[in-house]
């Protein structure tokens, strides 16, 4: 176990900067997920941490010890790689042996050790078989027994789930957090699926273009997103956008509206808007309700109902054009063409100067 | 439709096995002519070529030719001598261009890109180019033999063999085929710790059973096939391989059915390996695209 710091960290291919300056903080025991859209370096930077990409700039701390030249083995690393990266040639056994074998640790201690990860993945029963006899969840199980056994400080997870079908993921996504709970190992989770990162992380670390957006509790982003990327990106179904004209500023808070929204006071966390400039108005879909008579601050026409069975999303469209979505209780009726009022909590709505 | 659909199918079937089945008779004619004309008299092996004879086990067959070759040269002692230069060259190229590949396609180097492009252009050079700089060359080399050091390779085994160990084509075909192992194998195994040494070893060669097959067959042939080389080389009986010693059965009075038997006799090493090889051989041709 172990913290783990990445001070001003770049990387550079040729001429390409693909990560560009990263701050990141990972205390000992922590679950921290980093997640942002395809491309946008969080492969890249797990890989410089795992020590397979050089760090072009900045400092890489793993329990106070500056690591950036280090082999990977030498970091107290583990990985688990997206294609599980197991050796078709060896059995299970050999496999999350692999690491132990090659270190020529006494055959007694490298059989506990392999007994006890096949144990807590619950793979005793599959140690004889080849990969090419696995299922791709059991592939999964092997890669991560290989990783258990060296008894890393920090796991590293580069976007483990994404080979598997749906169902399997969300089994094999309570396990990966069942195993964090039980070995209670600093753990870095790469993922593009928000659910995963939500659902996982103690911490997120949103990137964007080889930076980090926001980095705080799952939650913390979930309600105080720091910019219209975050909040656009965490949160299902996305959080509706709506273009607005800023009336008053005040302390806290700022007034806006538009053609499709009566006049709304909002809160501000600080953020600058200048009078009169175009400005993001943010909606979860959660929070958006059908109003009681003459109550709607904005009308919207059904297009669309689907129901998921814990809930209806419902698609709007709105009168500058923009379509809503409003997730509402799962018994409620609505016929596509109805021209309806909604409303929303304002203290729930979030503004932001950036327009998408 | 469906009906239809299926009568072209079978159709196609039957065509394509026609055409498979006249390559396989145009390719397996010549060696039936020779095996079956090594069990005939010299005279009745020149009437049959005129006629679907030549192909037949008909008139006087006898084993008289084999008596007969074995009686006129050291058969034994050549298909030692190739079989033993063909192996060893064959184990060594598999090793050193397996090893030179891997640093290729693993590691790190300056000057790497362009040192294999230079490795590669060697495939384009003509053996006979070199075939006399290169006599020059080994004749002055000194040899660690049992007598102390020698100077000159000539008359040996492993002046057969060294010039033979690096080929281009066999780093090649290993380059080709460790850039299409996935490299998050490799990255796995840096992880866990192993040396690039301990890579190579326990996990990147037992990865490689259809390259290692493809590329020992065709060594295999090339060796097996020296005639240039150790005609220059080797004075001695020695030292002779399997085509050098058909010179034998060229002076004096020749006999076709002796040569015949001769060849039929050092073609059997080849077969043998091929029918070893062959199930690799095919998956690796398959599988690389590479022809032989
Ligand atoms: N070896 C490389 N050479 C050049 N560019 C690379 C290399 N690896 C990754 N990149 C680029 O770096 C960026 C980030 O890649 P990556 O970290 O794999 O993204 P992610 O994992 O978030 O999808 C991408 O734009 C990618 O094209
Ligand atoms: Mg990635």
């Amino acid at each position: 176990m172990a913290n783990v710091k990445l001070r001003g960290i770049r990387k550079s291919y040729g001429k390409t900067e693909v990560i560009k300056g990263v701050d990141i903080d990972i205390k000992d025991g922590e679950f921290v997920v980093f997640v942002g859209p395809s491309g946008c370096g969080k492969s890249t930077l797990l890989r410089m941490i795992a020590g397979l990409e050089d760090i072009t700039d900045g400092t890489l701390e793993i329990d106070g010890t500056r690591v950036n030249d280090l082999e990977p083995s030498k970091r107290g690393i583990a990985m688990v790689f997206q294609t599980y990266a197991i050796f078709p040639h060896m059995t299970v056994r050999e496999n999350v042996a692999f690491g132990l074998t090659i270190n020529k640790m006494k055959k007694a201690e490298k059989d506990a050790k392999v007994d006890d990860a096949a144990r807590i993945l619950q793979m005793e029963h599959l140690m004889d078989r080849r990969p090419s006899e696995l299922s791709g969840g059991q592939r999964q199980r092997v890669a991560i027994g290989r990783a258990i056994v060296r008894d890393p400080k920090v796991f590293l997870f580069d976007e483990p789930l994404s080979n598997l079908d749906a169902a399997l993921r969300m089994d094999m996504r309570m396990e990966i957090g069942k195993l964090h709970q039980d070995l209670g190992a600093s753990m870095i989770y790469v993922t593009h699926d928000q659910v995963e990162a939500m659902t996982l992380a103690d911490k997120i670390v949103v990137l964007k273009d080889g930076l980090v957006m926001q980095a705080g509790a799952p939650m913390e982003l979930y309600h105080e997103p720091a910019n219209l990327f975050v909040a656009g990106f965490l949160g299902a179904p996305s959080m509706n956008f709506l273009k607005v004209t800023v009336d008053e500023i005040g302390g806290d808070w700022v007034q806006v509206s538009s053609d499709a929204l009566a006049s709304v006071k909002v809160p501000n966390k600080g953020r600058a808007f200048t009078f009169g400039q175009t400005a993001t108005l943010g909606i979860r879909p959660q929070y958006l309700t059908a109003a009681p008579d003459g109550q709607g601050m904005l009308n919207g026409k059904v297009i669309l109902t689907e129901r998921l069975g814990s809930e209806t999303v419902v698609n709007l469209a709105v009168a500058d054009g923009t379509t809503l979505i409003a997730a509402i209780a799962e018994d409620a009726v609505l016929v596509p063409g109805d021209d309806m009022a909604w409303t929303f909590d304002p203290a729930v709505a979030h503004a932001f100067p950036e327009v998408s | 439709m469906a009906a239809i659909n299926q009568d072209n199918r079978g159709l196609r079937l039957i065509v394509r096995y026609a055409v498979l089945t006249l390559i396989a008779i145009i390719f397996i004619f010549p060696v039936l002519f020779m095996v079956m004309s090594s069990f005939k008299p010299n005279l009745q092996l020149l009437r049959d070529t005129s006629s679907l004879r030549a192909f037949l086990p008909v008139g006087d067959i006898s084993l008289d030719n084999y008596y007969d070759a074995f009686r006129r040269a050291p058969i034994g002692l050549f298909v030692f001598n190739s079989v033993l230069v063909t192996g060893v060259t064959v184990l060594l190229s598999l090793f050193f261009c397996s090893l030179a590949a891997f640093s290729f396609v693993y590691l790190n180097w300056k000057g790497r890109d362009l040192a294999l492009t230079i490795i590669i252009a060697t495939l384009i050079i003509p053996f006979e180019t070199i075939a006399i700089p290169l006599l020059l060359f080994v004749s002055k080399l000194p040899w660690i033999g049992l007598e102390g050091i020698e100077i000159g390779w000539l008359d040996s085994y492993h002046v057969q063999i060294i010039p033979w160990i690096a080929d281009g084509l066999t780093v090649f075909l290993f380059v080709q085929y460790f850039k299409d192992l996935p490299g998050e194998l490799i990255e796995a195994c840096r992880v866990e710790g192993a040396s690039w040494w301990q890579i190579y070893v326990k996990v990147v060669m037992p990865l490689s059973g259809p390259v290692i097959a493809t590329a020992a067959i065709l060594k295999f042939l090339v060796m097996y096939n020296q005639y240039l080389w150790p005609l220059i080389v080797v004075q001695q009986e020695t030292y002779r391989p399997v085509l050098v010693g058909l010179q034998y059965f060229f002076q004096l009075n020749i006999t076709w059915g002796e040569i015949m038997a001769y060849l039929t006799i050092v073609t059997i090493p080849v077969l043998a390996i091929y029918l070893v090889l062959q199930r690799a051989f095919i998956a690796s041709i398959a599988s690389t695209g590479v022809k032989g």
